[in-house]
């Protein structure tokens, strides 16, 4: 198991008023998963989501993960699992700006400790997102669905277990999320284990299983049956 | 060290990217710094100036001026006032071997400024009325003919010396030995009143080499004439201005200075030492006058300084605190791939270190640079001025900078550290 997560509640205290965001979770993921975590804005989607990253800590349950309790991992500890084990996917890209494609796929290397081949593994992460002919460019000379596969490549390019994406294709027409959708089931096919946040049951669709998640409680957690699943082409030549 | 020297690009083509503002922050930093550096720099140079000046008189001197005065302080005739209560009497008790054995020559001083003539030229200068035993007390070298004697000067002949300025001024073709001049006493002597009026010939004895200035006086613009003519004829007064001794060996300057205030004393028949009414100095105490006085003005204008590097820093502060707003996103994305709060820390903090680095180095240049103009003008006004920069002020101000960077970015690389992921990437 890569994931587990066992009774995890969050609470936001704001003014002495306590808020419960989500409440007894349970929630396990095996490696080379691919699954889809749904659900309204407000269920706390984005909570999990951000729990399970290492970007928020849960407020009490315990988070296991590639065998390791975490609860008592410093913020320096976790700061090491976001660089060298889960690679991130944001809905707005969150490139550099002013900077270039390459510099912005080696940044994650900058905070690791190998300390050779940034280059040389930047560029293979770019080949594997079909943007090797890009990486001179600005962040901003390039079109939004570059951007996101950029921001893939940068996920890449420490080798991470997971890789969490969170509405990769908010931002983007319906022909460069086809892209950046059939990426991400090329990554799951060569073992990545893949979270996709997303609200919209056409993106879920493209994973083998979905999680629903409701007022911070799951209520429906199933496996995609491989009639329904959705397969996205590369729609690399429209871009 | 890839990802240092990434870094450095990194931040200095962020900072380029708003040369503007990034100019206009360290502006502050700029000016403290290249104050710094001028500020050291002409402490040496002027501190150079007066030791210069002084020393070039010759060593071992005593001066002796009348009038009480602060021990610490200017003597009280530098501002012009007139005290009367040396005289000759005084300058021949001080010559009195047995009195006072290490003074092995003593001059008198009577200035005043005088018109020169020689058939249709004049000449504007000052005159000094000596003793022969000039020379001994101060450092003077002939371009033709000699200095006048003892003799000479006891007897009150008419004989004169010109300085390099006036002979050329007055004779362009260079026959001044044996030449008669006439000097007339300017309406604006202090006591003018007294003398004879009218205009006294003297004969051309000697010609003084070029000498520039030596304490502050242009030794080329001024004649020389012996003392008992200039100081009762031309100047019509009793008393001396300045008595100057040369002390045998350095050694016995501060015996001599006892002895000459002991006799002196005797002289006045002064009991208590506060009512002394000369005063008795060697050239260690003018410089330490003088080298107190720009102590101090040095300590000022480093304030100056240290004020203007502090409002820098304050600057730096503020735009940093701007820059960390600015890439909040940026921050949370850092953080969100792997970035520690030292990570984070360390971006800001060397950005403003940058920031700081790049200002000191700006100042030092531009400081140099007018310590330069410093001193060619002031050597373009004739003075012998070093143009001095210390390595310790280089290091102090790179050093200085630095410290800035870092007192000033800490709070503001702090604040980013500390920024929660989460709220960063979400912040608009």
């Amino acid at each position: 198991m890569l994931i587990e997560l066992k009774n995890i509640v969050k609470n936001y205290e704001n003014s002495g008023v306590i808020t419960r965001v989500l409440h007894d979770i349970n929630l396990g993921v095996e490696e080379g998963e691919f699954i889809a975590i749904m659900g309204p804005s407000g269920s706390g989607k984005s909570t999990l989501m951000h729990t399970i990253g290492f970007l928020d800590r849960p407020t009490s349950g315990d988070y296991i993960f590639d065998g390791e309790n975490t609860n008592n991992f410093t913020d320096d500890e976790l700061a090491k699992i976001r660089n060298e084990r889960i690679g991130f996917v944001f809905q707005s890209f969150n490139l550099l700006p002013r900077t270039s494609v390459l510099d912005n796929v080696m940044l994650p290397l900058l905070y690791s400790h190998s300390k050779k081949g940034h280059v040389h593994r930047a560029k293979e992460a770019l080949e594997a997102v079909d943007l090797g002919d890009r990486m001179d460019y600005m962040s901003n000379q390039i079109s939004g669905g570059q951007k996101q596969r950029v921001a893939i490549a940068r996920a890449l390019v420490c080798d991470p277990k997971v890789i969490f994406a969170d509405e990769p294709t908010g931002n983007l027409d319906s022909k460069s999320g086809a892209t950046v959708m059939h990426i991400l089931e090329k990554l799951n096919k060569e073992g990545k284990t893949i979270i996709l946040v997303t609200h919209d049951i056409n993106v879920a669709l493209h994973a083998k299983r979905i999680v629903t998640i409701r007022d911070g409680g799951i209520v429906s957690d199933k496996p995609v049956a491989e009639s329904e699943r959705v397969h996205s082409k590369a729609n690399k030549d429209l871009e | 060290m890839r990802n240092l020297i990434s870094d450095i690009k990194v931040t200095i083509k962020d900072l380029l990217s708003r040369k503007g503002r990034s100019f206009l922050t360290i502006l502050g930093i700029i000016i403290g710094v290249a104050g710094v550096i001028i500020i050291i720099s002409l402490g040496a140079g002027a501190q150079s100036l007066v030791l210069g000046q002084i020393t070039k008189l010759g060593t071992n001197l005593i001066g002796v001026l009348p009038g009480k005065s602060d021990a610490n302080g200017p003597p009280a005739a530098v501002f012009g006032v007139q005290i009367k209560t040396l005289t000759v009497r005084d300058a021949d008790a001080i010559k009195d071997k047995n009195k006072i054995p290490h003074a092995s020559a003593v001059a008198s001083f009577a200035n005043g400024s005088a018109t020169i003539i020689s058939g249709r030229e004049s000449v504007d200068t000052n005159f000094t009325a000596t003793d022969g035993t000039y020379p001994k007390v101060q450092n003077v070298e002939m371009e033709k003919g000699q200095f006048f004697t003892e003799e000479e000067s006891n007897a009150g002949s008419n004989v004169i010396v010109l300085g390099y300025d006036v002979a050329t001024a007055l004779f362009p073709y260079g026959n001044e030995l044996g030449q008669v001049v006439k000097i007339k006493i300017s309406n604006n002597n202090p006591t003018s009143g007294n003398g004879l009026g009218g205009s006294i010939p003297f004969r051309v004895i000697g010609v003084q080499k070029k000498m520039g200035t030596v304490a502050f006086q242009n030794q080329d613009d001024q004649v020389f004439i012996p003392f008992s003519i200039g100081q009762r004829q031309l100047l019509g007064i009793d008393y001396i201005q300045f008595i100057r001794i040369k002390v045998d060996d350095a050694e016995n300057v501060k015996m001599t200075i006892e002895d000459v205030t002991r006799v002196l004393r005797e002289q006045h028949r002064i009991k208590n030492p506060s009512d002394d009414d000369f005063d008795v100095r060697d050239l260690a105490d003018a410089i330490k006058v003088l080298t107190s006085i720009t102590g101090t003005l040095s300590i000022f204008l480093s304030l100056m300084a240290g004020i203007s590097l502090v409002v820098g820093g304050i600057g730096i502060m503020n735009i940093m605190l701007v820059t960390v707003s600015e890439r909040t996103r940026e921050i949370g994305l850092r953080k969100a791939i792997g970035a520690t709060r030292r990570n984070i820390r360390n971006q800001f903090l060397f950005e403003a270190i940058v920031l700081t680095l790049s200002g000191g180095v700006i100042g030092i240049i531009v400081g140099i640079l007018i310590s330069y103009l410093i001193a060619l003008g002031a050597r373009f006004a004739g003075y012998d001025w070093a143009f001095v920069i210390s390595p310790v002020a280089i290091i102090l101000a790179v050093g200085v900078s630095i410290l800035t960077g870092v007192v000033f970015g800490l709070y503001p690389a702090l604040k980013a550290a500390k920024l929660d992921p989460i709220e960063a990437l979400r912040y608009e």
